[in-house]
């Protein structure tokens, strides 16, 4: 069947399977930012953006994007921009494999909630596993993103 | 301790990759893979030890979009090994490509190539296989002589001399031993006699095994892999197919995550095998479930410990037996049993009189374990740290302070570390530190919070190597180019944890230029110097080594060739920052015009290879506190803090070296409590998916602090020794020690689950 959506600003059409998940439609069309982690909707490695809001796309059907719009980590690489060189300061990128998943996920959490404790940082990120850093270099880094925008 | 002012040395740089993962570029294996590549999907055996029978294809390869199916009548019938070792393996050969012996329930029946992934999975669905089960090995501890045997080839063949015997199930035995433990033993007036249980453990780096591989411009097979071991691949590819390294090229692009898993070939002979057959790119990418139930986690082992001691807390004495489950197939399997106990022994060195530390390894036909961070000093780290707290507890000594009279200090011999001496050692003042830090005084006493709860702390310390001695090899290629910069060419395999920078870091103290002025490449085997590969925490210290060695060699023939140039002596001229300068006239030449010079009629190479190894391996030390609120209802475990003091030598970089230590300690955490390793009745494990295998996520892992002392390391590259290991080994003894002083049960068996902890209170 035939979709039609907007892509990181973009009208995009794809003709998908009814059983097509929304990642690899995202990948098939060059979004390869978004990872495949678990394939049961526990490490967060695939979120994007659908109407803004976070989404896990292993566990989305193609289809269910039809007439949204979607924002991969290609199409949001200012915002990102703007806070991910303080998480490069702690080391905390580490391997990377998880970073576009936690980075599309942190852009949510600041458009929702700019000035987050952090319990609430903590409590928003947490279906994004992370097997290298121990988490609390994520947080410095978001922490002094935070702190510097105050300054 | 030597002091000195580095310009990058002990400088928290960012990393060379950063911005490029950080903003999800496509660097991974699977993102630069061609797009008309063959998908390749293995199906596996349901049961844990069986024959195929027969199987029958014909209906699957009639599917439109299956390319070919092998079984094993397809493949070599040579035995390999895929453990990432340097040769001769200790591991034996024991595999073949495709076996018609299955031997654990996910072992590789057929290898499906198809245009796609739909194709492939419809056909596995369809190929019909007939089995003769047979009886399984479910219990490592009923493997030794058992009659059902896991490898009962004839062609079994070991490269080294292990003590393995496959008749009798063992891949490996031994013994080693300093001194009477017997009679010491008899004479202590406090003897402990306890034994501990950790599991197979998965490394659950977030990108699963994956690789492809395709005929290059030469006709030669060209493999992308993410992996830690470009050379050990290409010879285990050599040895699988049976064609020459000349004709293979590995290499590998950034890898997310490794922890060990990535130091065996789990995945790679599928698709080269593929590539080989059909002369197209070929691919293959474990689902989740794959990588935990097919792929290389830790070593279940048992750590059975006799401890010997004065009244007064003195350990006197150490008998270690450990008894090892490599599963169905041996990869690794000789060698992480020896750190259970060669790499915990040695930390109480300081009144030990003697020790024995003896092993058996026994195949299973549970999934092969392979390496993961740690590498059995882990398990027996778990296991020592546990009795000695039990020996405090039960003598009313603080834990703190039993270590604190017990424990190995610079300068001394360590008889059960092949008697190396301590030359760098500042474990005891990680201790000192981390019980400032951490407030030990005002934390270990057990506090009622008056709502069913109780907060406490335990403390473990941790050692482990900085390279496997008298094996490893690390060499590095540094270039000048025409600007002035410099190109860094490593084996070396950065898998997130930063060596490609930290390397880079070295060049630029050696060269005296910026960071940002080396460019950083690695790993190809037709491209890079040879190296073992990044594990055993050997890239630091040897391969940092051989790039400061490789320096020295390239600033002698900077030197040469600006010397030419000046029209005087080598020895008139002095390399500074950015050119070379005649030290009489004070006339220069920059480095941009030296390397042109190189361009022109010129015989004198811009570049030099160094290689390095080492004679011993300098242990890192560490520390690590816990403090815990237990609910005595439920029998959960929260973290409240874990601090950790850590002797690395000197840091290269402090801020990788915190995120390393971080990162290992919340893996041991999910170790201890929450990652579970159970099978069913067909001996397959449980939790095959992150629904089931719970790491930690950011709200399981309380409140870190890490901190480091300092020592300096004569061997090692300005100071350094390692740190990627070590950090994973503290968190089970000290929550276990935590939970007791909770509960007055010690759990000698990971993970300590709320359940156990429940239950125990139930029993008591």
């Amino acid at each position: 069947m035939e979709i039609k959506l907007k892509l990181n600003g973009k009208v995009v059409t794809g003709h998908v399977q009814p059983d097509t998940v929304l990642l690899d439609f995202l990948r098939e069309k060059g979004c390869l930012s978004v990872k495949c982690g678990c394939d049961t909707s526990n490490c967060g490695l695939c979120t994007v953006l659908m109407d803004a809001k976070p989404i896990l796309s292993c566990s989305t059907l193609a289809v269910r994007a039809d007439g949204h719009e979607i924002y991969t980590l290609e199409g949001l690489q200012e915002e990102a921009s703007e806070f991910v060189g303080f998480i490069a300061d702690q080391g905390a990128d580490q391997c990377g494999f998880c970073n576009p998943g936690f980075v599309m996920n942190t852009i949510a959490l600041l458009r929702e909630n700019p000035e987050p404790t952090d319990d609430e940082i903590r409590a928003f990120l947490s279906g994004n596993l992370c097997r290298c850093s121990g988490y609390d270099g994520q947080l410095r880094g978001i922490r002094a993103f935070l702190d510097s925008r105050k300054n | 301790m030597e002091h000195k002012d580095y310009s990058a040395i002990n400088k928290s740089v960012r990393k060379k990759d950063a911005m490029q993962l950080l903003l999800g570029k496509p660097v991974y294996t699977n993102d630069v893979r061609p797009k008309d590549a063959l998908i390749v999907k293995i199906l596996r055996s349901p049961h844990a030890n069986a024959i195929v029978e027969s199987i029958n294809t014909k209906g699957a390869k009639l599917i439109p979009g299956v390319v070919d199916i092998y079984t094993w009548e397809d493949v070599p019938t040579t035995r390999f090994a895929i453990a990432g070792q340097t040769y001769p393996e200790p591991s034996p050969y024991d595999r073949l490509i495709l076996d018609r012996h299955v031997r654990f329930a996910g072992d590789a029946v057929a290898i499906i190539a198809a245009e796609t992934e739909a194709a492939a999975i419809k056909a596995m669905k369809i190929i019909k296989v007939e089995y003769k089960v047979l009886d399984a090995v479910l219990d490592f501890r009923t493997a030794k002589d058992n009659p059902v045997l896991v490898h009962p080839e004839e062609d079994w063949f070991p490269p080294c001399e292990v003590g393995g015997d496959p008749k009798r199930n063992m891949v490996a035995s031994a013994c080693d031993s300093h001194g009477d433990v017997d009679s010491v033993l008899d004479e202590c007036e406090v003897v402990l006699d306890r034994t501990y249980h950790t599991k197979a453990f998965n490394q659950a780096m977030m990108e699963p095994f994956t690789c492809y591989s395709s005929m290059d411009r030469y006709g030669r097979l060209h493999v992308i892999s993410s992996t830690q071991i470009v050379f050990h691949t290409r010879r285990i590819l050599s040895r699988a197919l049976g064609i020459p390294k000349s004709k293979i090229r590995v290499e590998k692009p950034r890898i997310g995550g490794g922890f060990g898993a990535k130091q065996t070939a789990v995945c790679d002979v599928y698709p080269a095998f593929v590539t080989m057959k059909t002369g197209r790119p070929a691919s293959i990418t474990y689902t989740r479930e794959e990588s935990q139930i097919a792929g290389s986690p830790r070593h279940e082992m048992e750590v059975r410990i006799r401890l010997g001691a004065t009244k007064e807390g003195k350990i006197r004495a150490l008998d270690l037996y450990t008894l090892s489950n490599t599963g169905a197939y041996g990869e690794h399997g000789p060698t992480t049993v020896g750190l259970s106990g060669h790499k915990s022994i040695p930390m109480y060195t300081g009144g030990l009189e003697a020790f024995r530390f003896a092993y058996d390894v026994v195949y299973t036909n549970h999934q092969a374990a392979g390496a993961y961070r740690g590498y059995g000093a882990t398990q027996g780290i778990f296991a020592l740290e546990s009795i000695v707290s039990e020996l405090a507890e039960q003598l009313g000594i603080d834990a703190t302070v039993i270590r604190d009279m017990n424990m190995v200090k610079e300068g001394m011999v360590m008889p059960a570390y092949y008697n190396e001496v301590a030359s760098a050692c500042a474990l005891d003042r990680c201790m000192e530190h981390c019980r400032q830090m951490f407030g030990w005084e005002e934390k270990y006493p057990v506090r009622d919070m008056g709502n069913g709860k109780v907060r406490t702390a335990g403390v473990a310390m941790a050692m482990q190597g900085s390279c496997i001695s008298n094996v490893d090899v690390g060499s590095a290629t540094v270039k000048l180019s025409e600007d002035g910069t410099y190109n860094l060419i490593i084996g070396a395999a950065d898998m997130g944890t930063g060596c490609d920078t930290i390397l880079a870091q070295m060049v630029a103290e050696c060269m005296d230029c910026s960071v940002d002025d080396v460019a950083v490449f690695g790993a190809d085997t037709d491209v890079s110097p040879y190296d073992s590969g990044s594990y055993a925490s050997s890239t630091t210290y040897i391969t940092g080594k051989a790039v400061e060695k490789a320096c020295t060699d390239l600033k002698k023939r900077i030197c040469s060739i600006a010397s030419d140039m000046l029209n005087c002596t080598e020895e008139e001229v002095v390399f500074e920052k950015g050119c070379v300068r005649h030290i009489e006239t004070g006339e220069s030449v920059s480095l941009t015009d030296i390397a042109y010079k190189t361009q022109v009629f010129n015989t004198k190479p811009a570049e030099a290879t160094a290689t390095h190894t080492s004679p011993v391996s300098p242990p890192p030390y560490m520390v690590g506190m816990v403090e815990i609120e237990l609910d005595k209802l439920t029998g959960k475990v929260d973290i409240i803090d874990y601090m950790a003091v850590v002797d690395c030598g000197i840091p290269i970089n402090p801020a990788l070296a915190r995120i390393q230590t971080e990162g290992g300690i919340v893996q041991g955490i999910g170790h201890t409590l929450m990652e579970n390793v159970t099978y069913d009745k067909s001996g397959k494990p449980i939790e095959s998916s992150f629904m089931q295998y719970k790491v930690p996520t950011r709200l399981d892992m309380g409140k870190l602090k890490v901190e480091f002392e300092h020592s300096y390391e004569p061997t090692g590259p300005f100071g350094a020794k390692s740190i990627g290991e070590i950090v994973i080994n503290t968190p089970a003894p000290a929550i276990a020690h935590a939970v007791y002083r909770a509960t007055g049960v010690w759990h000698r068996e990971l993970p300590i689950t709320p359940e156990k902890v429940a239950m125990s209170m139930v029993e008591e």
